[in-house]
């Protein structure tokens, strides 16, 4: 499988002293729809910024499609296309002026870059817009402007940050949809998100970011697997020498008289006192036991939560 | 990118340049126009016919060539400025950042619409002129390369402005400060001749001197200083300022964060 995106021990210090990126390391593989998951402030847009070169990297290194940033990076740009965080059109251009001109900042002549323009606004909904100056456009519109923008040259790999932050939820669907359709075509796509809830339905693995590094990098099934079980610390009355034999149990003895069991969210406790009581084993008292990834999510969760209650159209943030 | 793709990168921005002023032309053409006539008006038919001749001509003929070249100056310089701010400012120069033109054919794309639009309105500038005087042409290659490499060094010189501004006071500076009092003072109103040797001295010093003699030479025939000193001078001027604003855009300070 070839390497769509290829990230090793990414550092970067803005100018003011505080760390953005701590150290990542990131592999996307050609056909992924691959989401980078993290609350605000983590690092999503400063790593999607160092990928299409307007943050300055401190260290490491970035390959795109096995093309080093640094080496070439006229041929990795041809393979990228970004739709970032914020608006950052001219608001007094044209819909079209705006796309043809990009078309042809990637060297594309111009016949052609008329062809496209069409091609990808008629895809968005917006040749009805198309003379239209952008700062006309709705919010979502002014969003899809800027995702047929970042097609116009058919790139590879299309990165989106926080594509539907403030979108309503008819046009997030809309676009979620249109995401999926390019990803058929056999575009990568990797977008930054900091809800669980779009992660979740779009991509098929998730690489969770907090505090500039990389905390989980799996499949969008482990990662739910691992999201549905808990873990729980119980003290025993009695002295034990060894994890008993649990039908359906995980866990480790953590001393002589404490337990550490894994329960999936489907599994009875009761189920799992009365197992305990056939060894004998009577449980004191029990605790819940967090780890940093559970806290994160509760965190994920919650800003979900808050968009559903007031999401707003568009917008910087 | 391709020499070909190359091409057709400076050509969008080139192109996009020039649709800029066009679009907005009651701020970018009018203006200067309007300006220049008043000027033409003032020193050429008000006052000038009391100052009496200057450097052998009559004043409005001395006149002209160096208000045609003061409005080539300003009007290359705050194309650039003002533009790759505005871009800067609206981030739609993260459009051209993320895409892989390379950092010459962007400086290239925005001098050369600078420069598009300092000759628009020189050439409107000297179409009003007629209105007042007919134009003697003494020497049209140096006119027109002399025109050439103003508006050239002047949109490199906006660009440069623009890549340290951070706010729409830092374009409004250089312009106020430097250039209109280097232009004032160089050569356009009056012949340096007039003045005492210590102050010929100093305008030797001003290089907006040396343009504005070239250029007024190529109508008139007369100058105050060599016309061939003039164009290695610029030319000079222009590679070095070339040189510092691919070093500035190869570093991206201020561009990329
Ligand atoms: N230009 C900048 N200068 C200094 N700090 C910045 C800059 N941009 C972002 N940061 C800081 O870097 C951290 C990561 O920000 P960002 O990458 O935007 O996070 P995210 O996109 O995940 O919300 C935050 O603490 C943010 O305040
Ligand atoms: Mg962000």
């Amino acid at each position: 499988m070839t390497s769509a995106l290829s990230i090793r021990s990414l550092r970067k210090v803005y100018d003011n002293g505080l760390e953005a990126l701590k150290g990542i390391d990131l592999d996307v593989a050609e056909g992924d729809f691959f989401a980078l998951l993290g609350p605000n402030g983590a690092g999503k847009s400063t790593a999607i910024g160092i990928i299409c070169s307007l943050v300055r990297k401190t260290s490491g290194t970035i390959s795109v499609f096995g093309t080093d940033i640094d080496r070439d990076f006229s041929q990795a740009k041809q393979y990228l296309g970004v739709v970032p965080q914020e608006f950052n059109f001219q608001q007094f251009e044209k819909v079209i002026d705006i796309l043809v001109t990009q078309a042809g900042y990637y060297g594309l002549p111009r016949r052609i870059a008329e062809e496209r323009s069409e091609k990808y606004l008629r895809q968005l909904g917006l040749w009805d817009k198309r003379d239209n100056r952008a700062r006309m456009l709705s919010g979502g519109m002014k969003r899809r402007l800027m995702i047929a923008r970042a097609l116009v040259h058919e790139p590879r790999l299309l990165i989106l940050d926080e594509p539907t932050a403030g979108v309503d939820i008819e046009l997030r669907r809309a676009t979620w949809q249109f995401l999926r359709d390019i990803n058929a075509r056999g575009v990568t796509i990797i977008l930054t998100t900091h809800y669980l809830e779009e992660a979740e339905n779009l991509c098929n693995r998730i690489a969770i970011i907090d505090r500039g590094r990389i905390v989980e990098n799996t499949s969008t099934r482990q990662l739910l697997a691992k999201l549905s079980t808990e873990t729980f610390v119980l003290d025993t009355r009695e002295q034990l020498d060894a994890f008993p034999d649990l039908p359906g149990y995980t866990g480790r003895l953590v001393d002589s008289h404490s337990l550490e069991i894994e329960v999936e969210k489907s599994q009875s406790l009761n189920e799992l006192f009365a197992s305990l009581a056939e060894h004998n084993v009577h449980v004191l008292s029990m605790r819940n036991k967090t780890n940093r990834l559970e806290e994160l999510f509760v965190s994920l969760v919650q800003a979900g939560a808050d968009r559903a209650g007031g999401g707003t159209d568009g917008g910087r943030s | 990118m391709k020499a070909r793709q190359q091409w057709v990168a400076f050509v969008t921005i080139l192109t996009r340049e020039v649709r800029r002023f066009m679009r907005i032309w009651l701020q970018t053409l009018l203006p200067p126009a309007i300006t220049i006539v008043l000027y033409f008006v003032i020193f050429g038919t008000l006052i000038g016919p009391r100052i009496g001749a200057m450097a052998g001509h009559t004043y409005i003929d001395f006149v002209v060539p160096g208000l045609i070249m003061m409005s080539v100056i300003t009007n290359s310089y705050s194309n650039v400025v003002s533009s790759f701010y505005g871009n800067k400012f609206q981030g739609s120069i993260e459009e051209i950042l993320v895409s892989p033109v390379p950092n010459y054919v962007i400086l290239l794309g925005f001098v050369f619409g600078g420069v598009a639009r300092g000759i628009a309105v020189g050439a409107i500038v000297t179409l009003l002129s007629l209105l007042f005087t007919s134009l003697q042409l003494h020497h049209l290659a140096v006119i027109l390369g002399m025109v050439l490499l103003t508006a050239i060094l002047f949109s490199i010189a906006g660009l440069i402005n623009a890549i340290f501004a951070e706010s729409f006071d830092d374009i409004s500076i250089i312009p106020t400060f430097v250039l209109t009092p280097l232009t004032y003072l160089g050569g356009v109103f009056y012949s340096i001749d007039m003045l005492p040797e210590f102050w010929q001295a100093v305008s030797r010093a001003n290089p907006i001197l040396y343009m504005v003699n070239a250029f007024r030479y190529g109508f008139l025939g007369t100058s105050d200083i060599p016309v061939s000193g003039a164009f290695l001078m610029v030319s000079a001027f222009i590679a070095l300022s070339y040189v510092y604003a691919i070093h500035l855009l190869a570093r991206g300070r201020r561009l990329r964060r």
